[in-house]
C-alpha cells in the first residue's frame, strides 16, 4: 500500500516535525499570551456603577414612591437556593399561595460550589433574581450585586434593628461591616453549645456554667466519668470545626469588635491579641487534656453531628440550623446554653450570621425579588414558617411579635440565647468567613495542626495572621 | 484517492525533456494530498485546539496577572511564578506530589510485575482470571464511591483498625486518614490500589507477547526462577513498565480527585498536592493568577519527569 509505504518513510522524519510543530505551538501561545488581558473588560453597564447610577438601578424612581411590589401580571422569579436546606423552598410555596401570579423557578447547589461558582453565575446570560450568597465582598467590588439600599429606604428596613444588616454591608474600600446594602437575612442562625440531657446529669451539671472556669470543670468531670466531653469535627472536607470553640473562648477573654473588625477586613486589623491568646491556649488546654474524640481530625461534620446523636459527647458547639436534626434524633433529650463568659456575669459573645440572600445586578425582577425578601421578615405566616422550619430568629423589625414555639424545644433555647446575646451586643460572624479561603488555608490546617501537636497557640495566631494579610495582599 | 493516483501515474519516458509540466503535476499531487491530510486532522485538531490547546494558552495568559476571575486584571509579570516558587506553603505541595511518586508508581510497578508472573504461571485457572478480575476493578468503581468507602475502611472504627485490633496491634490503631505521619502513606495506599490493577493487567498482556523460547533455553541453562524473571522477564516487558510508569507518574503529580475526598489536602497540609491547592487558590481564594502560576508549573514539572522517560521507549523502538 502505497499510503503505508508513504507513513514509514516519514518515520525518520516524524520527531524532527514534531519538534518543530511543538515550537510552532509554544510560539503560538506566546503570542497568546499576554495579547489580552482577561477580564480588563468587564462592561460598566452591567451594574450600577457609580453612586449617581444607583438611583436608576434600584427600584425605579416612580417604585420608590409606590412600594416595589410583584404587581399583578404573571412573574417567574429565577432563584438559587442552597442544597439541603429546606426553608427557601416553603417560604417560596407559601409567597405563591398568597401571590398566585408569581412562580419560582428553582435551581439548587451545594455550599461550597455556590462559593466557588456564584461570581460566574451572577456575570452570565440569565443571572438569578435571587441567590443564597456565600461570601459578599469579591461579588460587591465586581458590581455583581444590587445595591438593596433604595429598597431599605422604600420598605423602611432603615427602621428595623441595624444588626441584622451590617454584616451585608460593604464599604468602597471593600471591608465589610459598613457601607453599602447587598445582602438580606432570611433568618440570622445563632451558635452555642448543646449538651446531652443525660450525660449531663450524670456529671451533675444542674444549671448550664456561669463561667469558663465552671464550663471547663464540667469538661474534666465528663472526662472523669469515661465520657467524651466535647464531640466536634475537624476534617479538612468540613473545615476546622475546633473553630467554634475557638472563637467563642475568643469572645469570653476579650471584646467582639476587634474580632468582627479583623473579619471585615478592616484596616491595621489582627487576629493575633493578647485575649485571644489566651483563648488559643485554653483550646490548646482542652485538647491536650484529651477533652475532644482522639480522631476529631478525621471527624466530618455529618460524623460529629451524628455521633453526638447517638450520645457519644457531653457537648458539641454548634448552630441552631441543628435543632430540627437534633430534635429528631434526641427528642427532648438536647438542650443549649449560650457559651458562658471570662467572669461571672460578663457580656455574652456568640457567631450569629444572616441566611443571606442577594439579588443580582442585572436580575429582570429585581423589585419582585426585594418584596419577597420584605414578606419573609414580615409576613406572620412566613415568620412562623421560618421558625418552625429551621429554628433560627427570623429578624425584621422589632415591634413583630415572635412565632409561637414549643417552650420545651430547643429552639426556645436557642432563640432566648439569641436574645440574650443581642443585649449584650455579642453578635460576631465567623472567623472562618474573614477571607474566600482562610478557612481551608487558615483555620482548618492550623486547627489540624494544633491537634496533632505540631503547632502552638502562638503560632496558631501568627500563621492564620500571616495567611490574612498574603491574601488580602492578592485581592 | 493519493494512492489510485499513485498508481496511475505513467511512468517518465527516457530522455524525455517534459520535466517541467510533470513536476507542477507532482507537486501538486503532493499539495492535494496534503490538504486533504489537513482534511481529515481537522475535526480532531479543531477539538484539540478548543479543549487542550486554548486552555493551555489561557492558563499562560492568566499566570501574569492578578485578577479574581471576574473583575479588572493587573499585569504583575512573572511575580505569581516568584510566589509559587518562594512561598513553602505551595512548594511544599510540590514536594508531597513527589513522595506520592512512590506510592501510586514504583509499587504498583514492583507489585504489579511480581502479581502478573504469578498469574502468568497460574494461567488459565478460573482463579487467575478472578484475580485479574478483582485487580482490575478499581479501574470500574467510581472513585468518589471508592474513595467514600476507603474513609469508613480507615477511619477510627474502621475494618482496617478492626483487624488490627484482631491480630494484637490494637495499641497502633488511629484515625488513619486524620494523622500527620499516616495521612500521605494512607492516601498513597489508596492510589496504589487503584493502578495496582491497571498496571498488573498492561504487564500481564505484556508476558503473553514474550517468546516462550527463551524461558526453555534459559531453563536448559539451569537458570532460576528468579533469574528468568530479571534476565528475560523485565527486559522484554521494557515498553510496558514505561507506560505504566508514565500514567501512574502523572497520576501522581497531578492527583486531585483521590486526596480531595479521602483527606482534602490535610491533617494540616501533610497531604495537601498542586491540583488540589490549585483548586482552592482559584476558587475559594479567587487569586486566579496564583492558581494558574502553579498549574503552570506542574505541568512543566509533569513533562521534564515524563520526557526523559518517553526516551528510553523510544530507543528501544529503534
Amino acid at each position: 500500500m502505497s499510503l503505508a509505504n508513504r507513513d514509514r518513510s516519514l518515520v525518520p522524519r516524524r520527531s524532527r516535525r514534531h519538534s518543530m510543530t511543538l515550537a510552532t505551538a509554544l510560539a503560538g501561545l506566546a503570542v497568546i499570551v499576554g495579547a489580552c488581558a482577561p477580564g480588563a473588560t468587564v462592561a460598566p453597564s452591567s451594574a450600577p456603577s457609580s453612586p449617581s447610577g444607583t438611583a436608576s438601578a434600584g427600584p425605579s424612581a416612580t417604585a420608590v414612591a409606590a412600594l416595589p411590589t410583584c404587581g399583578t401580571d404573571p412573574v417567574q422569579l429565577t432563584v438559587l437556593f442552597e442544597t439541603g436546606f429546606d426553608l427557601p423552598n416553603k417560604l417560596s410555596e407559601e409567597f405563591t399561595k398568597q401571590f398566585p401570579n408569581v412562580t419560582f423557578s428553582i435551581s439548587t447547589d451545594q455550599f461550597a460550589n455556590l462559593m466557588s461558582s456564584s461570581a460566574r453565575i451572577l456575570s452570565g446570560s440569565n443571572p438569578p433574581d435571587l441567590i443564597r450568597l456565600p461570601s459578599l465582598v469579591t461579588l460587591a467590588k465586581d458590581k455583581l450585586l444590587k445595591d438593596l439600599d433604595p429598597y431599605a429606604t422604600a420598605f423602611g428596613w432603615d427602621k428595623w434593628p441595624q444588626s441584622q444588616f451590617t454584616q451585608n454591608r460593604v464599604g468602597a474600600d471593600g471591608t465589610r461591616g459598613a457601607g453599602t446594602l447587598y445582602g438580606f437575612g432570611l433568618n440570622f442562625s445563632m451558635t452555642g453549645v448543646f449538651y446531652n440531657k443525660k450525660l449531663a446529669a450524670q456529671i451533675r451539671m444542674t444549671q448550664p456554667p456561669a463561667t469558663v472556669a465552671d464550663f471547663e470543670d464540667l469538661l474534666a468531670k465528663a472526662k472523669a466519668a469515661g465520657l467524651v466531653p466535647i464531640m466536634q469535627w475537624n476534617d479538612s472536607a468540613s473545615g476546622g470545626g475546633l473553630a467554634f470553640p475557638l472563637q467563642d473562648l475568643m469572645a469570653a477573654f476579650g471584646p467582639v469588635q476587634p474580632i468582627n473588625d479583623w473579619i471585615f477586613q478592616k484596616p491595621n486589623s489582627t487576629i493575633d491579641t493578647p485575649t485571644n491568646l489566651t483563648a488559643a491556649q485554653h483550646l490548646a488546654q482542652w485538647i491536650t487534656s484529651g477533652y475532644f474524640p482522639k480522631d476529631v481530625n478525621a471527624i466530618e461534620y455529618t460524623a460529629a453531628a451524628g455521633r453526638f446523636a447517638k450520645d457519644e459527647g457531653v457537648f458539641t458547639f454548634n448552630g441552631d440550623w441543628q435543632n430540627g436534626a437534633y430534635t429528631k434524633d434526641m427528642a427532648s433529650n438536647v438542650g443549649f446554653f449560650a457559651f458562658p463568659p471570662g467572669t461571672a456575669g460578663g457580656p455574652l459573645g456568640a457567631m450569629s450570621a444572616p441566611l443571606t440572600y442577594g439579588i443580582a445586578a442585572s436580575a429582570k425582577h429585581a423589585d419582585c425579588a426585594a418584596f419577597f425578601l420584605n414578606w419573609v421578615s414580615t409576613n406572620p405566616t412566613a415568620r412562623q414558617i421560618n421558625v418552625t422550619n429551621q429554628g433560627s430568629n427570623p429578624g425584621g423589625p422589632s415591634d413583630l411579635a415572635m412565632p409561637t414555639v414549643d417552650a420545651a424545644s430547643v429552639t426556645t433555647q436557642t432563640l432566648q440565647v439569641g436574645a440574650e446575646v443581642g443585649k449584650s451586643n455579642g453578635a460576631m460572624d465567623f472567623i472562618a468567613n474573614s477571607t474566600g479561603s482562610i478557612f481551608a488555608q487558615g483555620w482548618t490546617p492550623e486547627l489540624q495542626k494544633l491537634v496533632g501537636g505540631k503547632q502552638t497557640a502562638d503560632g496558631l495566631l501568627k500563621a492564620v495572621q500571616v495567611e490574612y494579610l498574603k491574601e488580602l495582599a492578592q485581592q | 484517492m493519493t494512492a489510485s493516483a499513485d498508481r496511475i501515474e505513467p511512468a517518465p519516458p527516457p530522455g524525455s525533456d517534459q520535466r517541467h509540466p510533470r513536476r507542477t503535476l507532482a507537486i501538486a499531487r503532493v499539495r492535494r494530498g496534503t490538504i486533504v491530510g489537513w482534511l481529515f486532522v481537522l475535526p480532531a485538531l479543531f477539538m484539540y485546539a478548543a479543549f487542550v490547546l486554548q486552555p493551555l494558552a489561557l492558563t499562560l495568559n492568566y499566570s501574569l496577572y492578578r485578577w479574581d476571575g471576574i473583575g479588572p486584571s493587573k499585569w504583575v509579570g512573572l511575580d505569581n511564578y516568584r510566589v509559587v516558587l518562594t512561598d513553602p506553603v505551595l512548594t511544599d505541595t510540590l514536594f508531597n506530589a513527589f513522595r506520592l511518586i512512590a506510592f501510586f508508581s514504583l509499587l504498583p510497578v514492583f507489585v504489579g510485575l511480581v502479581v502478573a508472573s504469578i498469574l502468568r504461571r497460574s494461567e488459565g485457572g478460573l482463579l487467575g482470571t478472578m484475580a485479574r478480575t478483582v485487580l482490575f476493578l478499581p479501574q470500574v468503581i467510581p472513585l468518589v464511591a471508592a474513595g467514600i468507602v476507603w474513609n469508613w475502611v480507615l477511619s477510627l472504627t474502621g475494618a482496617f483498625n478492626e483487624v488490627l485490633g484482631g491480630i494484637g496491634l490494637g495499641a497502633i490503631t488511629r484515625a488513619w486518614l486524620g494523622d500527620f505521619d499516616f495521612a500521605l502513606p494512607a492516601v498513597g495506599l489508596i492510589g496504589f490500589w487503584v493502578l495496582l490493577g491497571f498496571c498488573t493487567v498492561l504487564l500481564f498482556t505484556g508476558m503473553g507477547k514474550i517468546d516462550p523460547g527463551l524461558y526453555e533455553s534459559a531453563r536448559i541453562d539451569g537458570a532460576s526462577a528468579v533469574n528468568e524473571f530479571f534476565a528475560i522477564t523485565i527486559p522484554s516487558l521494557r515498553n510496558e513498565i514505561v507506560v505504566c510508569i508514565t500514567v501512574t507518574i502523572i497520576a501522581a503529580l497531578a492527583s486531585f480527585d483521590i486526596v480531595y475526598i479521602s483527606t482534602g489536602g490535610g491533617p494540616g497540609r501533610a497531604t495537601m498536592v498542586p491540583g488540589l491547592q490549585i483548586y482552592t487558590l482559584a476558587f475559594f481564594g479567587r487569586q486566579i493568577g496564583v492558581a494558574s502560576a502553579l498549574a503552570v508549573v506542574l505541568v512543566v514539572i509533569v513533562l521534564v519527569v515524563i520526557l526523559p522517560l518517553q526516551r528510553l521507549n523510544r530507543g528501544t523502538a529503534s
